[in-house]
């Protein structure tokens, strides 16, 4: 089972849901605590609350073009293939911007001359850990300057690799495009998160088209109810979106989740009802 | 022309709310502004301005590959030098997955039957608006699509043109969160960052990579803190960091439902609440921007 925390607008309180949840399953189950993916690799928060201690380190890169100038013609075939504008050729010399590069490798299988060789170009690293809870604890981090997160996400999931029967939490970035779809990929299940506001209203309904898109089954859960008015009770309602949870607004909750504090830590309660939450988003996948 | 970005790290601290109250406060300062939304995965501020939509335009974004059957003789090439996972296949019919594709055209090269085109696809639209304190420039970015930094770009241009040719004293950009790709096409070429934060672990580590990632692209950069006070070890921890990297805390917005209920109202928060503790403290930042920019 992998459940994927998402939900358009930023700071709407995915990473303390996800944390939660996970840290409620890990005491529900101590034999196999869930495996834990934060990939909101451009900013990364969820270690500030789960506290792994980091063992594994990875570096993330993809594949680019270096030319081998002694077999280069100058013909700039290279250049007509890349669709990122990542190699000019300017009077028969090559030039390759790694950073526009996506690293599909066209330019090399194209090259006459096969003058093109292919060496990693580091865009972020890998790390994981066990927090205090045996959870599996991993998560991206995007070098500062790097434009791309896909890779880093994509390269993440396939790092951790979940064992066999093993629940996946994965944290999501904000917003609807590509590295949103890539954290929610071959997710079983899509956790949107939101407040109600009008800003998490319009968010949170560009996150369900995504999760159409998808094609994978949602859940909402309300968080900070009690600030706002009720656009997305009536929204989540005439949409048939289940509210499978709601967080009030508690100025206990906004200290504790700034320093840190997952739900359950803050109040007690919160433990079983994140296992109920589990229980109900699994029976709605296995109802699917 | 001066180009203020509002940026975070972290998703709502709030810019898009600040970014309404700045935009009431240039023009009650009677300094003429373009507006541009860089947030076009999930594009706020039209909700807070009212915009009235003058020009529509669709945004071609990434292409898609796309296999003709007839042509296909099920060889295989295509899946073998793919490497975004798109393309795969039932017996020897290949098909290729739209949203993980990237659009890089490599199998278009290496099919021996040509049996492969690239579709452009429709990714968006961007508008060009009026609002009641100056123009607006924004876009929707349709759900699970890429190239958002593109779009953020279109945007961006359109937003720069018009206040270079019009002789705009100013041009706000609401940034989008994180730190990539749409984000450094929003700071490129901005005179100041505006961060604004927020007290908790989580705001200040993201702050800190935002802040690297100005100083990375060398754009000056200024802090601001929201709701400083629902957590006051978090804000001190702020100005600390801020203090010893030399970087200027123009304001401390404390926590005040006001904001909320002005975006309830669609209004910018100065203009709703001009007495709240947030507008006033806004004012306070405002003034700071004008002098950090040499706005007068």
């Amino acid at each position: 089972m992998r459940i994927t925390v998402a939900s358009g607008k930023g700071g709407t309180g995915k990473t303390t849901v996800a944390t939660s949840l996970a840290i409620s399953l890990a005491l529900n189950n101590p034999a196999l605590p869930p495996l834990f993916l934060d990939c909101d690799v451009e900013a990364p928060n969820a270690h500030l609350f789960l506290k792994p201690a980091f063992k594994d380190k990875k570096d993330v890169s993809i594949l680019i073009p270096s030319i081998d100038e002694s077999k280069c013609t100058g013909c700039g075939r290279c250049a007509d293939v890349c669709e990122y504008h990542a190699i000019a050729v300017l009077n028969n010399k090559v030039l390759v911007f790694p950073q526009l590069c996506h690293g599909c490798g066209s330019c090399t299988l194209i090259c006459p001359t096969k003058a093109i060789r292919e060496v990693p170009n580091v865009m972020g690293v890998l790390e994981s850990g066990i927090t205090p809870l045996d959870i599996n604890f991993a998560h991206g981090i995007m070098n500062i300057g790097e434009p791309m997160a896909v890779p880093v996400i994509q390269q993440l999931k396939k790092w951790a690799a979940p064992q066999p029967g093993q629940v996946v939490i994965v944290d999501a970035p904000p917003g609807t495009s590509c590295p949103v779809v890539e954290s929610a990929r071959g997710a079983d299940f899509l956790l949107l998160v939101t407040e109600p506001t009008p800003f998490g209203l319009h968010d949170l309904k560009l996150a369900a088209q995504v999760a159409k898109e998808l094609g994978i089954p949602v859940g909402v859960i309300i968080n900070r109810e009690g600030i706002g008015n009720a656009s997305v009770e009536n929204f989540c309602e005439t949409q048939g979106l289940p509210i499978l949870m709601r967080i009030p607004y508690d100025l206990a909750i906004a200290k504790g989740t700034a320093q840190g504090q997952a739900l359950p830590e803050i109040y007690p309660k919160y433990t079983l009802l994140f296992q109920q939450l589990f229980a109900e988003i699994s029976r709605m996948v296995v109802h699917q | 022309m001066k180009q203020l970005v509002i940026l975070s790290g972290k998703g709502g601290t709030g810019k898009t709310s600040i970014t309404a109250a700045l935009a009431h406060l240039a023009h009650n300062d009677t300094i003429p502004l373009v507006l541009a939304d860089a947030d076009v995965d999930a594009a706020n501020l039209e909700l807070v301005l009212s915009p009235n939509v003058l020009e529509e335009h669709d945004f071609m974004g990434g292409k898609v590959a796309n296999i003709d059957l007839e042509k296909c003789i099920g060889c295989g090439k295509c899946e073998l030098v793919c490497r975004f996972d798109a393309i795969n296949h039932q017996g020897r019919k290949y098909q290729v997955d739209p949203i993980a594709c990237d659009g890089c055209s490599a199998c278009v090269y290496q099919c021996p039957t040509n049996a492969i085109s690239m579709e452009l696809q429709l990714a968006g639209h961007w508008f060009k608006s009026e609002t009641y304190y100056g123009p607006l420039f924004h876009a929707a970015l349709r759900p699970a699509q890429e190239n958002s930094g593109k779009l953020v770009t279109m945007v961006k241009q359109q937003a720069r043109l018009l206040a270079m040719d019009a002789n705009y004293p100013l041009l706000i950009v609401d940034g989008p969160p994180g730190i990539g790709c749409p984000v450094i096409s929003t700071v490129s070429g901005a005179d100041m960052a505006l961060i604004l934060t927020e007290p908790s672990l989580a705001g200040v580590h993201d702050m800190e990579r935002a802040l690297e990632m100005t100083h990375h692209f060398n754009v000056p950069a200024v802090v601001c803190i929201n709701k400083f006070d629902v957590y006051l070890d978090g804000a001190i921890q702020i100005e600390e960091y801020c203090h010893k990297h030399n970087y200027e805390v123009i304001g401390r917005i404390p926590y005040d439902s006001s904001i909320i209920e002005a975006m309830i109202n669609g209004e910018p928060v100065t203009a709703f609440r001009p007495e709240s503790p947030a507008s006033k403290e806004i004012h306070t930042v405002w003034q700071n921007i004008i002098q950090f920019m040499n706005l007068n």
